[in-house]
């Protein structure tokens, strides 16, 4: 048993959630709102890693990742790592992979909000700030949460984009799902079996604390 | 309405607009006063009704309330809605879902002290006569019960202006009577002007002390109920205030030292109040009300029935309660008078649809209009 392999997975979940939850809720809310004529096209980016081969993102994710990019070089410079092969790289592109799973429940959550009620919240006063964060807010956030642990369910399971962006280096790029392939290729099936039923047993919990909070925000519509 | 309250500067609204949704409309309200915006669906009163709560721009347009002003496109003046000091209460009544009844008439109360909120909401509700529900959640609450949890959050920000669009149509008949007394009722402790929305006629006569019609975004009359209603200003509004009998004829004669008038219609003469505004030879619109149709009736012939007397065949009969509305069709016309009687009135004269009637048409009632364009009648 990888348990560091987990732990990377955990972490490299965690934050992944973590950046993508002030994203959600931005870009949701603005898709949900706007009808201005670029909605289509931001939806249609939004939805891409979705439908896009994982080896085609982590190839593109590579290439603008590497040293001789600008935001590679930049990157550099700031920090003194590299963004390919390390922790780093491999959350910014977890949190592009997970753009669609993060957003797309969040917008649909804001859309279910009537307008009306949300024109209430001004015509109660509410400056715009106020009326986010006591109506809108409480009323999306389940949906919210849900998009936000289908994100976290999915960076634990995503293997392509991981191995073209990271590798497999041990403790800073190696996670679960790419240990349990190097288990394999190891012939090493116990160790294997054993990492899948962790990771299986992970994702079943997390995707049913999704479905259940979703529920719970089609009780709360009045 | 006080003397003191109708002083007070009420709501003068103007918007223009060429699209999306035409706008020309005037809207004046004033203080204490029930302004009733009456037209079909798609007329532009919920439009108008957001753009002066401001969570709609119109392209044009001046919206003053209580002396201030909320919009002048001339000065660049937007007020954000949340500045606006009025009260809505909406058609679903867009209650907060996640809070309770007392808590959403509280949501409204950010210019208080949040220590005072509780009490206030609680003498609110009381007020709509919900005390004992305050904890309950929206969807823990009848329809009744939401609508009045959004008449109390409505007037929860001291609104310098009530906005009400279309607060009953989502409630049973039953529950809506009760709610009609109760807003009659809460209305005599109201100093603002009041704007209700609304597709029924009856209901904005029955509530409104003004009437403006809307039509595809214009304003085409503002009056009360009596004079929108028996005095409409183009067979347009007539139409939009269902005075379905309206016809066309040509003035005929002037009679001023009689007070009367003469149009030609359908073959005959018929008597109506002097309409000096009218040129002989010139073709009018004309409408009665059927309450100044008076049938002729078989078991009790009136010196009455020589006024305007006008013979046909029943066309339809329908019984609706106590009263049987009818259509008379005259003879050499296609379209029909439109009237009401008792319902034992029409049994007595054996009234069914093909039997011949008589009825006369009240000089007073008839109501001469230039006709419009479109009229073909």
């Amino acid at each position: 048993m990888d348990w560091s392999a987990l732990w990377l997975s955990l972490r490299l979940g965690a934050f992944t959630v973590l950046f993508l939850l002030p994203i959600a809720l931005f870009a949701g809310r603005a898709l949900a709102y706007s009808d201005r004529a670029g909605k289509s096209v931001a939806e249609a980016v939004v939805a891409l890693p979705l439908v896009l081969p994982p080896t085609v993102l982590g190839y593109y994710l590579l290439v603008a990742f590497g040293a001789a990019s600008p935001l590679g070089s930049l990157w550099q410079d700031a920090f003194g790592r590299t963004l390919v092969f390390s922790f780093d790289g491999l959350l910014l592109a977890s949190i592009l992979v997970n753009l669609p799973f993060a957003i797309q429940p969040a917008q649909r959550a804001f859309e279910a909000i009537p307008q009306d009620v949300r024109e209430a919240a001004a015509c109660c006063g509410m400056t715009p700030w106020q009326a986010v964060l006591r109506v809108e807010l409480p009323l999306a956030w389940p949906g919210l949460l849900t998009g936000l642990v289908l994100s976290f369910a999915h960076t634990l399971g995503e293997f392509g984009v991981v191995l073209m962006v990271g590798g497999s280096v041990p403790g800073e790029t190696r996670t679960a799902a790419i240990a349990i392939y190097d288990r394999v290729q190891a012939f090493d099936e116990a160790a294997a079996g054993r990492m899948s039923m962790v990771l299986l047993a992970l994702s079943l919990l997390t995707t049913g604390l999704a479905f259940a909070l979703s529920r719970r925000t089609g009780r709360r519509r009045p | 309405m006080s003397g003191r309250a109708s002083d007070m500067p009420g709501l003068a609204a103007a918007l223009r607009q060429g699209g999306p949704i035409a706008l020309d409309a005037r809207i004046d309200c004033a203080a204490g006063e029930i302004l009733a915006l009456v037209g079909p669906s798609g007329s532009g009163k919920t439009t108008i009704l957001r753009a002066i709560a401001g969570t709609y721009r119109p392209q044009h347009g001046r919206i003053a309330v209580g002396g201030e002003t909320w919009l002048d496109d001339s000065s660049g003046i937007c007020l954000p809605a949340h500045r606006r000091r009025v009260g809505i209460v909406f058609q679903s009544y867009a209650l907060f879902p996640h809070m309770t009844a007392q808590e959403n008439v509280a949501a409204a109360m950010g210019h208080l002290p949040r220590a005072e909120r509780p009490a206030r909401a609680a003498r609110l509700l009381d007020m709509v006569h919900l005390s004992g529900l305050e904890a309950r959640r929206p969807s823990a609450l009848s329809g009744g019960q939401q609508q009045r949890v959004a008449v109390a959050r409505a007037l929860a920000r001291d609104p310098a202006l009530l906005l009400l669009d279309e607060p009953f149509a989502a409630v049973d008949k039953a529950t809506r009577q009760r709610l009609y007394r109760e807003i009659v009722e809460l209305r005599r402790t109201l100093r603002m002007p009041v704007v209700l929305v609304t597709h029924d006629l009856d209901e904005a006569s029955m509530l409104a002390d003004r009437i403006a019609v809307l039509h595809r975004g214009r304003t085409l009359q503002a009056g009360t109920p009596q004079e929108v209603t028996r005095r409409p200003v183009s067979p347009d509004v007539a139409r939009l205030v269902d005075l379905h009998n309206l016809f066309e004829a040509t003035l005929a004669e002037h009679r001023p030292a009689a007070g009367r008038s003469l149009i030609e219609w359908n073959g005959q003469r018929l008597e109506v109040a002097h309409a000096p505004g009218f040129a002989v030879g010139c073709r009018v619109a004309w409408a009665v009300p059927s309450g100044f149709v008076v049938l002729h009736r078989r078991d009790r012939p009136s010196r009455g029935d020589r006024e305007n007397p006008v013979a046909g065949t029943i066309e339809t009969m329908l019984a609706i309660g106590e009263m049987a509305q009818l259509s008379l069709r005259p003879h050499g016309q296609a379209l029909p008078i439109r009237f009401a009687v008792p319902m034992h009135v029409a049994e007595r004269n054996g009234l069914a649809p093909g039997v011949e009637a008589a009825v006369s048409l009240l000089a007073e009632g008839i109501h001469l209009m230039a006709p419009s364009d479109g009229a073909a009648r």
